[in-house]
């Protein structure tokens, strides 16, 4: 039996409000004021929940909501457009078009790195496409948790999008529900628990997830480009809620003779970006609760990659942060290098020719992210072509995830469907083929009893060879 | 098959091993490849057009026509169309870049997804297997194909031509029935394509979700048509019957399972069905030719339920009389039947046509729509208002006015279901673009390299961010320079 708030949405939806441009675009206007009349308490929030920084806040959250909502008010006319399609004249006189609707009721699971962004910019997508929403907030950030449960209701339609708080029991009892589509960010592990949910009602799910993001890093030569890759290198890793993030750079790959040239650069961004004693870091954000704290520490604790540390490693339990740490070769098969570390530890494995990157990483599952720092166009080709990850970046670090026209999403364990930009908007659309036919023009040949002609008919139709046709008509062709 | 080679979960895992190396090996990727296996599976088509048609027979008495038109020809357009495009198709697509990324570039990179699993169907044994496999070796896929069972002499025309023309190090065949099918389940697949019911659908997606695979499942449902008196009958007649019984005599995912029109049309729709069928099939249909039996006794006594149900006796008008040897049901058309009857909550997948009657045309929206999504509608009208209603009213996998069952022939419509009809689609690109991970690819420089993106953190340093982010030049000058 449906529960009230199920019932409400699917009223909403076959009311019909939602589909209309206007709604959908009043929805989106009411998201940006949300983020502008309330900036401060997003900051305050964000920096509860995980201490970050007003400019990652801004850069990683506001920001880039703000851009997909200017961008989907820009272009949704366009998106809701049917599409045109071209027939063969064979169909002649029929008319082809592609027409998106709205699946119906969404659910969008939210992760706590990025509570903001992870809720808000598929919804962004959603209510283009014109359906109603049940936001599922990750109780690992309470208190965005509680803005979004408080701020939503007021801005939005609250009959058309809600909010629901509540842990692992809240979130089983929505996956029992039937959805037109569910949309999750978070770990491969529950990915599979929602997906096998879906099955019931054979919802459509796409999963953001995430996995190990290599960076591999050519020698480089000119002063300017190794400064400038370091420091990329380092707000790569460390730069976006210090490491806890899906497309964050997990390890780097490097040939050995250069190792020792880069960790000296990645230190001397460290300490200029965060400082160097771990009760007084800056800018930098913490972890964001005790199990994950503890599980960084114990990556740190098997004695060979305790050993291979090569700067950092101090933590500060009370204040929940752990100093960016650099290890050089740790050994492969410790839990470090097989899990996705998702925080602030940097494992540089040492290769004696960067061309054996490659094999290296597709040994592995495909991340949701793959760099690369290099000059050399036939390398970058290569990576191109033999390597596959959800979106490969060359020269810079997590930037792809702001370009409105690239699809972001995973392949792989890194999971499947994408979104941003207009792919959002496709994310959550049925896209509806409709054929228009006339009266005029009946083609007999379709239809029975068959005979030898009509079999010769449709043969010269289906290789559309409209001469042979004529021909045939005229019985000039046998 | 042979008893003695059985298909075991030894067997599946040797043969994932081995496509995994032949897929590591970058074959499959090359152009060269592509358009060589292309061209192989499109000879087989054109090569063995008799033994093609004598499994059709064989499995399901197809009559030659509809194995012509439905099967062979439909494989060899597609086959003929990723020919031709496949250039085109495997080039990179460039997007534009913004302010926030100046400077770079991006581009959209097609790439295989690597092992993929395509599991046919029964009643285009030939069309639903090959399709999906030109998609899938488009894209530059190994694959395995796991035809149907019911349909036993073309699954093994198909696992004898595909294992002679086709790449046996990438491209298998698989037959057998349920634990073959299990097996194949278990095992780690990049994607998988069923077609199929949304029984089994359900169990392909909680096997794929295991290891987390993408799948596009083409299922079916009941496709309703919305029959308006404004139309010009007796060309509506002929489409419907040619789309319901001259389509595998109604075994079709996107056959026409019931008609709803006004009570007042009925009897002229009947009417005029009656005529056509007659010039169609003759006086005794269960001797045309121009039919297909009923699969096998499974469904032909399933049929027979559907046509005894106590609630539709006295709605058959015409037709209904079974051959139980020959497996044949003549074209059958039920009218008033009640909503609650058996025929009316299940697809009938047979050659059974249910009229549903209602006072007012506008009606027919709200029955369709309080039903789980169909595969496809159709309406016939030449009512504008009526037409805009429907395409903008009705959810379905597809939607065709005036005609039924053409869409699927038109290789730049997507054809998949929604809902419990299915998820995702294929036919011409979106065949490719389906067996395809589409890889966002972005260049940046070192140039320009804007030191506001770096801690340490300041207040201008926000501002510059705000600025760029917001595509204010004003904003990001005055930023820059300092001013408030």
């Amino acid at each position: 039996m449906e529960t009230g708030y199920l019932r409400e949405l699917r009223q909403s939806f076959s009311s019909g409000r939602t589909r209309d441009a206007a709604w959908r675009k009043s929805q989106l206007r009411a998201i940006l004021r949300l983020l502008d009349e309330n900036e401060n308490q997003i900051f305050q929030a964000l920096q509860r929940d995980l201490g970050k920084h007003p400019i990652e806040v801004y850069r990683d959250e506001i920001g880039v909501v703000k851009k997909s909502v200017t961008y989907a008010l820009s272009c949704i006319d366009k998106w809701m457009a049917p599409k045109k399609n071209q027939l063969p004249l064979l169909f002649f006189p029929s008319r082809a078009e592609v027409r998106p609707e709205p699946l119906g009721i969404i659910l969008i699971f939210v992760s706590w790195n990025f509570p903001i962004t992870l809720a808000l910019d598929p919804l962004v997508g959603a209510i283009s496409a014109g359906n109603t929403v049940v936001i599922k907030p990750s109780e690992l950030s309470p208190e965005t948790s509680a803005f979004l449960a408080r701020t939503i209701p007021a801005y939005l339609d609250r009959k058309a999008i809600k909010v629901i708080e509540g842990g692992t029991d809240i979130a089983e009892n929505l996956l029992q529900q039937k959805w037109d589509k569910i949309f999750f960010t978070g770990s491969a592990r529950v990915a599979r628990i929602v997906m096998a949910a879906a099955v019931t009602h054979l919802t459509p799910v796409t999963l953001e997830l995430g996995g190990k993001c290599p960076a591999i890093v050519d020698s480089l030569s000119a002063t300017l480009d190794l400064k400038v890759a370091a420091k990329r290198l380092a707000a790569g890793k460390w730069g976006a809620c210090c490491g806890q993030a899906c497309i964050a750079i997990d390890y780097i790959l490097v040939e050995q003779k250069f190792s020792s040239a880069l960790i000296e650069l990645l230190k001397k961004s460290v300490k200029r970006f965060y400082g160097e004693n771990v009760k007084n870091l800056k800018n930098l954000s913490t972890i964001v609760n005790k199990h994950h704290f503890n599980r960084l520490r114990n990556l740190m604790e098997d004695p060979a990659v305790a050993a291979s540390i090569v700067y950092g490693g101090e933590v500060d339990e009370e204040n929940m942060i752990i100093q960016p740490t650099i290890l050089l070769d740790p050994p492969l098969d410790a839990e470090i290098m097989q899990e996705e570390i998702f925080g602030p530890l940097l494992p540089i494995i040492t290769l004696d020719n960067i061309k054996d990157s490659i094999e290296f990483i597709n040994s592995r599952p495909k991340p949701l992210a793959l760099y690369a720092f290099t000059k050399d166009d036939a390398f970058k080709k290569q990576i191109v072509a033999e390597t596959s990850s959800g979106s490969l970046t060359f020269n810079d670090t997590v930037i792809q995830f702001v370009c409105d026209d690239l699809p972001f999403g995973g392949v792989g364990l890194s999971g499947f469907g994408r979104y941003h930009g207009k792919y959002s908007f496709d994310a959550f659309s049925h896209e509806k083929a409709v054929l228009h036919r006339s009266f005029y023009l009946e083609l007999e040949a379709r239809h029975p009893p068959w005979n030898d002609f009509k079999l010769r008919f449709l043969r010269f139709a289906y290789m559309f060879d409209y001469w042979g046709l004529i021909l045939l008509y005229m019985g000039l062709k046998r | 098959m042979d008893n003695d080679s059985k298909f075991d979960g030894e067997s599946a895992r040797v043969m994932m091993k081995e496509l995994r190396e032949t897929y590591s090996t970058g074959k499959t990727k090359s152009y060269e490849w592509r358009i060589c296996q292309l061209n192989n599976l499109l000879k087989i088509a054109e090569f063995h057009e008799p033994e093609i048609l004598q499994a059709l027979h064989s499995d399901i008495s197809k009559p030659e026509f509809e194995s012509f038109v439905h099967e062979i020809w439909l494989i060899k357009t597609s086959c003929k169309l990723a020919i031709k495009e496949l250039k085109r198709w495997m080039k990179p697509e460039k997007v534009g870049t913004t302010l926030v990324t100046f400077p770079s570039s991006a581009e959209i990179v097609a790439e295989p997804f690597g092992v993929v699993l395509i599991i046919s169907a029964w009643n285009y044994p030939f069309l639903l297997s090959l399709d999906p496999v030109i998609g899938a070796i488009a894209a530059g896929n190994t694959v395995v194909l796991k035809p149907s069972e019911v349909s036993p002499a073309t699954s093994s025309l198909l696992a004898k031509y595909i294992g002679e023309y086709m790449d046996s190090s990438a491209v298998k065949v698989v037959e057998g029935a349920i634990p073959e099918t299990s097996v194949l389940l278990e095992q780690k697949w990049d994607k998988i394509l069923y077609t199929g019911n949304s029984k089994v659908g359900r169990i392909v997606l909680a096997a794929a979700a295991k290891h987390l695979t993408p799948v596009v499942l083409e299922l079916g449902g009941k496709s309703p048509i919305i029959v308006d008196s404004d139309i010009d009958l007796k060309i509506a007649a002929r489409r419907i019957i040619s789309g319901k019984w001259g389509c595998n005599n109604g075994q079709a995912c996107i056959s026409p399972d019931y008609i709803i029109t006004t009570k007042d049309f009925a009897p002229k729709l009947v009417d005029s069905l009656k005529l056509q069928l007659l010039k169609f099939y003759g006086e005794e249909p269960l001797k045309s030719d121009d039919l297909s039996r009923v699969v096998n006794s499974n469904h032909f006594n399933r049929l027979i339920k559907l046509l005894d149900d106590d609630k539709v006796s006295g709605k058959i008008v015409h037709g209904g009389q079974r051959d139980i040897v020959n497996l044949k049901i003549a074209p059958a058309i039920l009218l008033d039947v009640p909503e609650d009857s058996l025929i009316m909550n299940e697809e009938i997948f047979g050659p059974l046509l249910a009229i549903v009657t209602v006072d007012r045309l506008e009606e027919s929206f709200n029955i369709i729509n309080s039903r789980p999504k169909p595969l496809a509608a159709y309406l016939f009208t030449n009512n504008k208002k009526l037409k805009e209603k429907f395409v903008g009213d009705v959810s379905a996998g597809g939607l065709l006015i005036n005609d039924t069952t053409l869409h699927l022939t038109v290789p730049t419509l997507p054809f998949g279901g929604v809902g419990e009809s299915g998820m995702g689609g294929y036919h011409g690109k979106f065949s490719f673009d389906t067996f395809s991970h589409k890889k966002a690819v972005m260049y940046r420089s070192y140039l320009g390299d804007a030191s506001e993106r770096y801690p340490p953190y300041t207040t201008r340093k926000l501002r510059f961010l705000k600025a760029v982010m917001n595509g204010s030049f004003l904003d990001i000058f005055r930023a820059i320079l300092g001013w408030p």
